[in-house]
């Protein structure tokens, strides 16, 4: 068992360079949730650290606890077994600096225009005056082209525009963290290209971003760190590197490779010797 | 013989087409709801007028043009209106008060497990009792008058809108609950920005259900000490009229109660719901 979880580091790329410390810490996280009277253990042991300007990947299958882990860093689910600290402060409750877009579309409250819905946080939260937060929240509209709907009702926009309202709005918060739950499963894959070109845009402006998903071309191409979880429960498999692969090399055979060994490790190899 | 046959590939020339063209003028009778429902009024007056000149008995049962003349008559004269204001005033009284308590009560239950469960035990205990017989006791406590009414127009309102608010909050999505918590939102703040517009279709019909039951409970509790009380509303003019035996009247003053249903219904809970909820998408 210990074996398996070891950490494989074969043909990983140059070690990273002197260790900041970490942004974002989750140290041995065990996550129970209660489901018909059975208590579930939805991860056992997680550890791993986010560096500021990380686009960090939680990978598994269904069943490895990455949601629960995503929604643990956000404050709404409390570790029964060690700790998550942000820039040094343990996580205790939701809060703005970590903002999170769901895979739901119903995230954006419908009474609410396009503009109101990205404002909203920035009024509520960061308690900025109207005409700034109207700024900025145009701002961010701009930046996920949907300007021209910034007076539209959210139930009168597909499902992809309202994610990428979701998605503007947690840009216009500029929070410590941004967290995304498989925010384009739900959408057909010719959008799914546009959101992870996207994603591209905003390496312009770095921010931290942790990333949960199931599948593995969209790890590859999103992340730069990919952490593999294995399911029943979620446990640590690999961290592995992304950096090299984006968009462009969807096809290359290094990127084919790698992503043969994420499946290797994850289906695979999954019985402990 | 399983083998499909090969057919030709075809690519096609996509043809041009006019992106959207403007939707056909409905006619004036499919544009208004209010007319269809005026055309629904209009012929059930028809078939009352018609069925009253078969009976032939003024007393029972008077026709709609009686009606209709008596009502004018005391519309004129500002008696009709002076005890509908009457009626409206304590009714509204009540009710903003009932919709008060409601919404303490329902963020009380939506804040807190014990909160919840003072709510469906009340509800079940007052929500069957009616609010006429709370009436006497009323009376006792709070003697002849303004006073007791409200209580149980306060009664008939409370419970059922705390049940449909409640319902409204639990069924609000759990996304938009992490959302509003996600902005650091609690308390009050988070019940007012969140949960409440998120419910406000049960919310709204909550608020028709108390309309209703607070007309019924207030015309009620008029008739039954409307008998002892100097200054009556609606209740007390059927009242009165029946024991003079001025039937025509008495359903002069039914009509005023239908009437003012009718327009609370339609330009009050019609108007707010086309600019929240159906705008919104919220309901169809």
């Amino acid at each position: 068992m210990g074996a398996a979880l070891a950490l494989v580091r074969d043909d990983g790329p140059a070690p990273v360079a002197a260790p900041a410390p970490a942004l974002l810490q989750v140290a041995g996280v065990s996550l129970e949730y209660v489901a018909q009277d059975r208590i579930v253990r939805a991860t056992h042991r997680v550890s791993f650290e986010v560096q500021r300007g990380d686009r960090f990947v939680l990978l598994g299958p269904s069943g490895c606890g990455k949601s629960s882990l995503l929604k643990a860093i956000g404050g709404f689910l409390a570790p029964t077994e060690g700790e998550i600290r942000l820039a040094g402060a343990a996580v205790r409750e939701p809060g703005p600096d970590r903002i999170a877009v769901f895979q739901e579309f119903d995230q954006l409250p419908p009474w609410k225009t396009v503009l109101a819905n990205v404002m909203f946080p920035l009024r509520t939260a960061r308690r900025l005056p109207r005409a700034e937060a109207r700024e900025h929240a145009m701002q961010a509209l701009v930046r996920v082209g949907l300007a021209d709907f910034a007076e539209a009702y959210p139930h009168t926009l597909s499902g992809g525009m309202k994610q990428r309202v979701a998605i503007a709005r947690a840009l216009a918060m500029q929070p410590t963290v941004l967290l995304m739950d498989e925010p384009f499963a739900a959408l057909d894959a010719l959008t799914r290209r546009r959101m992870q070109e996207l994603l591209g845009l905003w390496a312009d402006a770095p921010f931290t971003l942790i990333f949960v998903t199931h599948s593995i071309e969209e790890a590859l191409v999103v992340g730069n760190r990919i952490l593999l979880l294995s399911p029943h429960p979620g446990r640590v498999r690999a961290e592995l590197d992304a950096q090299r692969f984006g968009l462009h090399s969807a096809g290359s055979a290094d990127f084919q490779a790698q992503a043969r060994r994420i499946h290797r490790l994850l289906f695979e190899e999954d019985r402990p010797a | 013989m399983t083998t499909t046959l090969s057919r030709p590939e075809i690519e096609y020339r996509l043809e041009a087409v006019e992106p959207s063209a403007p939707v056909a003028a409905p006619r004036l009778w499919q544009r208004h709801a209010g007319l269809r429902k005026a055309a629904i009024v209009a012929l059930l007056a028809l078939l009352w007028e018609i069925a009253a000149r078969i009976a032939g008995n003024d007393l029972l049962l008077p026709s709609f043009l009686q009606t209709a003349r008596a009502f004018a008559t005391d519309l004129l004269d500002g008696e009709l209106p002076g005890k509908a204001a009457l009626s409206l005033a304590l009714l509204l009284q009540g009710y903003l008060l009932g919709t008060l308590l409601a919404f303490a009560l329902t963020a009380l239950a939506s804040s807190s497990r014990l909160g919840r469960e003072l709510l469906s035990t009340l509800a079940a205990m007052f929500n069957p009792l009616p609010a006429i017989a709370l009436l006497p006791l009323a009376l006792l406590w709070f003697g002849l008058g303004k006073a007791s009414l409200i209580f149980v127009l306060v009664h008939s309102v409370l419970w059922p809108l705390a049940l449909a608010m409640h319902a409204g909050f639990q069924a609000v999505p759990e996304t938009l609950r992490m959302t509003g918590r996600n902005y650091g939102l609690r308390g009050l703040r988070y019940v007012l920005l969140v949960l409440a517009p998120a419910a406000l279709p049960a919310i709204l019909s909550g608020l028709r259900i108390g309309w209703a039951f607070a007309w019924r409970t207030l015309i009620a509790a008029e008739l039954f000490f409307g008998a002892s009380s100097g200054k009556g509303g609606l209740g007390w003019y059927i009242f009165q009229n029946r024991n003079e035996l001025y039937t025509d009247r008495v359903f002069a003053g039914l009509a005023c109660v239908v009437l003012i249903g009718l327009l609370v219904e339609n330009l009050g809970f019609e108007t707010l719901e086309r600019l929240t909820v159906r705008r919104w998408g919220m309901q169809r």
